[in-house]
């Protein structure tokens, strides 16, 4: 056996069908952000900070002014005053637009807009700023040390939500703590540690930041983009321009990739601005350039794990400590990092200590599972590291400490149904682990990982037409698919067939709140809003049923698309057939679902790769590579497969060539896709999937969300694999040819 | 009684206590009555009427989009945790 | 602001013209004056592949050409591969084999793949990912898109 699926079969969940956007998408028909036209459009750009770390003295933009062209120019004195000072709301303005300081290369000081972008770009040259240089912070271990420039003068370091009286660029403390890990080191028959060390990488997505807004006289705001939240966009510029949401409008477009990079906004309140001043609808369109420098990466930072074992291979204590770079504002994933660390251990001694630290560089934001990969980088070497010195197979070792439902992680929660058991089951069957790898300079390694579903909020609504087709609105904006996932849970629900269901993603104005596409959270929680929209469907068409044969509603069968009558076989009618008679029968009929999951269950994965390295070049081929996750159901297959595939290629460029290279003047040296190296489709091999179905028992078909925890264990397991090829552990990412030549002497 | 969890960096408020059994219906009621236990416990948790944004609040396992409203049963677990997000 | 060109160009075997400043990029062109924004910018200086068109027969980044290159020239873009409302096989095989999540640098891999099987109707796995090579995708690690572009050669050798 190869896999463990839920036996539980579907007439529609669990089939591949064609998603229903994906003919516009093929043709080129689709509109994705940069796409929007709206008559009287103004083209904008940012003007960006040249240096790491300086006090603005002056900002001059007169003479940009008198550019033929060019309509306005906004700098933070455009945005509300922050009369707290320190908030997060000060922070998210300081971002937008640099308040006094500058505070990382590519940091946005004023925004322009004109009739056309290449005059905009020129009045980019024809501001003036004065500035007085400062002294950056480029590392954790730069910022944390006594001697460095603190960046932000007034905040001190916050311990589970308060302020201490330390000014040193942490900006939180974050700690978990179980039992008693002196003791349990003492227990120990060996004890491993090591410090692991990561740079930023950033999600890499194709498509730039994209955003058009109009700020009308009537004081409304639109705005149309492409993002991972239209409502949490409403909330953000409602916060920063200090406007209310009923007057903010976010009308989501296509997006070409987000990974957690476009949940944050940046150019939108800019160009709402510019808007006001001008009139008229202004478009803001980043560049590469500005994607790398004035985005938000996933922090670099280091990770120290410290594991104690038994000869037999229990684990009887883990520690560990995080520093992960903030960048210039707080708000790294180390506190999710410190939750994920040891996730897929059991051990009832536990102490994780993580560090919030500001840093010269663009503020983080979430990349695919945020935390978890640095986190599993350390742990899974060490662990390996254990398996190696204890001749155990690192399955089995893993098999032998996995957690189960009822154990404890080291924030405090209990598991609830989880499915590692199943997954390490399912690593040591397939076809890639039996297979031996034999040769030189070739090895195989193995980890596995860990990521939440952040739950939160989504609404759904549902219409049925008079050719028995329904309508269905939501608003969770489609990056991989989840409208085919959702509006197939609708019609699994409804016992209606996929090609009947017309889903479609909505605006801000036109359906319930609904949070991010991110978290794993779209296809469980998206799916049980439209699942409980259906289910008020089905149940008003029953009654509607009863009505127009005169029965009661209890003597009403609807089973696979028939409704029928218990007593008397010979009435009966489609969907279909009930639809058109829904008019003359009393109106249409329509279900909304709305949902704010409290339970929900995390997803583990596995990664095995096979490497050969070249002692020459340094060059690591990837020979084959399969990854395993707990997908609780595949609602559709082919996504599930693809998110797994797309994850594990993340994971594979961030251990051998992705990194942001900066310079000792805190400049990013590689800011374009030739030199931030992702990896092509020459680089890879197919990649395996194996989907293991543990169903979660919190959600009516059994999801998990399933598009994060597969980017946790590629590094750590490309890590191992070079390890066993090369005898040398690499405690530092990325492991790229340079690194392999100087570090294994061409051994 | 429902356990609470004290999350460590707050034991500083519980001379060390790391998990207390604690009266109440809900999650506002067992906050005020651990505050009256370990007086200052409630301010680290608690701004105005709600839990901090920072933090998030777990029964039995699964954190509570209700926050300070979430219904206890007697046998419950009460974890405060990080606030987490995605990707 | 410089004085604008006339350029006459066929695209999509229709002839089009337009005016634009020698410092406009053919991808700015199509995008911006013509009106065909289904090619893509991803990076804007040839490391992508999203703006892939084919220029006389020869797939190029119309982000490093420049509008006024293309004058007396013969385009393709994506917006020229179905056949009406037909969908080309390569766009049902990229389709049939969820070989796009999130899509935008879906039309530049279905104009390589065009370009590649036009060239070699039969390319193996490796000739496939190595004509690819300058297209990127983040979303799929590649695997479904070589499926399809394997798919899209059966189709099309046994009559599309």
């Amino acid at each position: 056996m190869t896999s463990i699926k839920d036996p539980k079969k579907y007439n529609v969940i669990g089939t591949r069908p064609v998603r229903p956007d994906g003919t516009d998408k093929v043709t080129g028909r689709a509109l994705y952000g940069a796409d929007f036209e709206i008559t009287g459009l103004l083209h904008g750009k940012i003007l960006r900070s040249p240096h790491p770390h300086a006090r603005i003295k002056s900002i001059n933009f007169d003479e940009a002014l008198k550019i033929d062209g060019v309509l306005a120019v906004v700098t933070s004195e455009d945005l509300p005053d922050n009369p707290d000072g320190i908030s997060s709301i000060a922070y998210g303005r300081g971002n937008i637009l640099a308040k006094d300081k500058v505070l990382y290369v590519g940091h946005a000081i004023a925004g322009v807009a004109a009739i056309d972008p290449h005059t905009a770009e020129e009045a980019l040259e024809a501001i003036k700023v004065e500035y007085e240089i400062l002294s950056p912070s480029l590392s954790v271990e730069e910022a944390m040390d006594d001697s460095s420039e603190i960046i932000h003068e007034n905040a001190f370091m916050k311990e589970f939500g308060e302020m201490t009286t330390t000014n040193n660029n942490i900006d939180e403390h974050f700690q978990h703590k179980m039992g008693n890990v002196s003791k349990g080191f003492e227990e120990a028959d060996l004890v491993v540690e090591g410090k692991y060390s990561t740079v930023m990488v950033h999600q890499g997505y194709i498509e730039p930041h994209a955003a058009t807004a109009l700020w009308k006289a009537d004081g409304t705001i639109t705005v149309w983009n492409s993002t991972q939240g239209s409502f949490p966009d409403r909330d953000e510029m409602s916060d920063i321009l200090d406007v209310p949401i009923s007057k903010i409008k976010v009308v989501p477009l296509e997006i070409g990739g987000g990974f957690g990079g476009k949940i944050p906004i940046y150019q939108e309140p800019v160009a709402a601005l510019l808007s006001k001043k001008t009139g008229k609808p202004v478009k803001i369109l980043m560049s590469r350039k500005e994607v790398f420098e004035s985005t938000g990466p996933t922090p670099g930072g280091y990770t120290w794990v410290k594991v104690g074992v038994k000869n037999n291979g229990k684990i009887t204590a883990m520690q560990a400590e995080l520093a992960f770079e903030a960048g210039a504002f707080p708000g790294s994933p180390v506190g999710m990092g410190s939750q994920c660390v040891f996730a897929a251990y059991n051990c009832d001694n536990q102490l994780v200590d993580g560090y919030d630290v500001i840093v010269n560089k663009p503020k983080t934001a979430a990349y695919r599972a945020p935390g978890s990969p640095n986190a599993a980088f350390a742990t899974e070497q060490v662990i390996d590291e254990i398996s190696k010195k204890l001749n155990i197979d690192p399955i089995e070792l893993r098999l032998l400490n996995a957690v189960k439902e009822g154990d404890r992680r080291v924030d405090g929660p209990k598991f609830p149904v989880i499915g590692l058991t199943e997954v390490l089951e399912a690593m040591k069957n397939s076809p890639q682990y039996k297979k031996s790898l034999d040769g030189p300079n070739k090895g195989r390694g193995i980890a596995v990982g860990y990521w939440f579903n952040v739950g939160l909020q989504s609404s759904c609504s549902i219409t049925v037409n008079s050719d028995g087709t329904i309508s269905l609105v939501e608003g969770s904006t489609d990056i991989g698919g989840s409208r085919a996932s959702i509006a197939m849970q609708a019609a699994e629900t409804l016992g209606i067939s996929y090609e009947d269901v017309n889903p479609t993603v909505a605006d801000t104005d036109l359906v319930g709140y609904t949070a991010v596409t991110g978290g794993s959270r779209t296809t469980f929680a998206t799916g049980y809003a439209a699942h409980l929209a259906a289910d008020e469907v089905k149940s008003k068409m029953i009654k509607r049923a009863a009505k127009i044969w005169g029965i009661s509603v209890d003597s009403v069968n609807y089973e696979k698309g028939q409704f029928s009558s218990k007593s008397d076989p010979m009435l009966n009618m489609t969907f279909k057939e009930l639809a058109k008679e829904l008019e003359g029968s009393g109106g249409s009929i329509a279900g909304t679902g709305s949902i704010n999951p409290k339970k929900v269950g995390g997803s583990f994965a596995g990664s095995i790769a096979d490497i050969e390295y070249d002692p020459e070049t340094g060059k690591v081929e990837i020979l084959d590579f399969t990854s395993i996750q707990d997908a609780g159901k595949a609602i559709h297959p082919s996504y599930v497969e693809g998110q797994m595939q797309g994850g594990s290629v993340q994971g594979i460029g961030w251990a051998l060539n992705e990194e942001y290279f900066y310079d000792k003047q805190g400049v990013m040296n590689n800011s374009t896709l030739l030199d931030y190296r992702m990896p092509t489709s020459l680089d890879l091999p197919k990649i395996n999937t194996i989907i293991v179905e543990v169903p979660d028992p919190s959600h009516p078909y059994g999801v998990r969300g399933v598009g994060e925890a597969n980017i946790v264990p590629p590094t750590p397991a490309i890590a191992n694999a070079i390890r066993q090829a090369t005898g040398v552990r690499f405690n530092f990412l990325p492991i790229n040819p340079a690194a392999i030549v100087k570090n294994t002497n061409g051994k | 009684m429902a356990t609470v969890f004290i999350p460590s960096l707050l034991h500083q408020f519980t001379n060390n206590v790391s998990q207390i059994d604690v009266e109440g219906p809900n999650v506002r009621t067992i906050v005020n009555n651990l505050d009256l236990k370990f007086p200052g416990i409630k301010s680290r948790l608690v701004e105005g009427h709600k839990i901090k944004p920072s933090i998030s609040v777990a029964v039995d396992g699964n954190i509570t989009p209700m926050g300070l409203l979430e219904d206890v049963e007697p046998d419950s677990e009460v974890h405060f945790l990080p606030a987490i997000s995605g990707g | 602001m410089s004085k604008k060109t006339h350029v006459q160009t066929t695209i999509n075997g229709e002839a089009v013209e337009f005016l634009c400043e020698p410092r406009q990029s053919l991808l700015e062109c199509l995008r911006d004056i013509v009106g065909l924004t289904g090619t893509k910018e991803g990076c804007n200086d040839g490391n992508c592949g999203a703006c892939t068109v084919i220029l006389d027969g020869r797939t190029v980044t119309s982000c490093l050409v420049l509008g006024v290159e293309v004058d007396g020239k013969e385009l393709t873009t994506i917006e020229g591969i179905a056949d009406g409302e037909k969908l080309h096989p390569i766009q049902d095989a990229f389709l049939e084999n969820a070989a796009l999540q999130c899509g935008i640098c879906t039309p530049g891999f279905i104009i390589a793949t065009k370009a590649l099987l036009d060239h070699n109707p039969d390319p193996s796995e490796y000739e496939i990912r190595w004509w690819l090579a300058n297209n990127l995708c983040r979303c799929t690690g590649y695997d479904k898109i070589v499926r399809a572009v394997q798919d899209s050669a059966e189709r099309i050798k046994a009559g599309g």
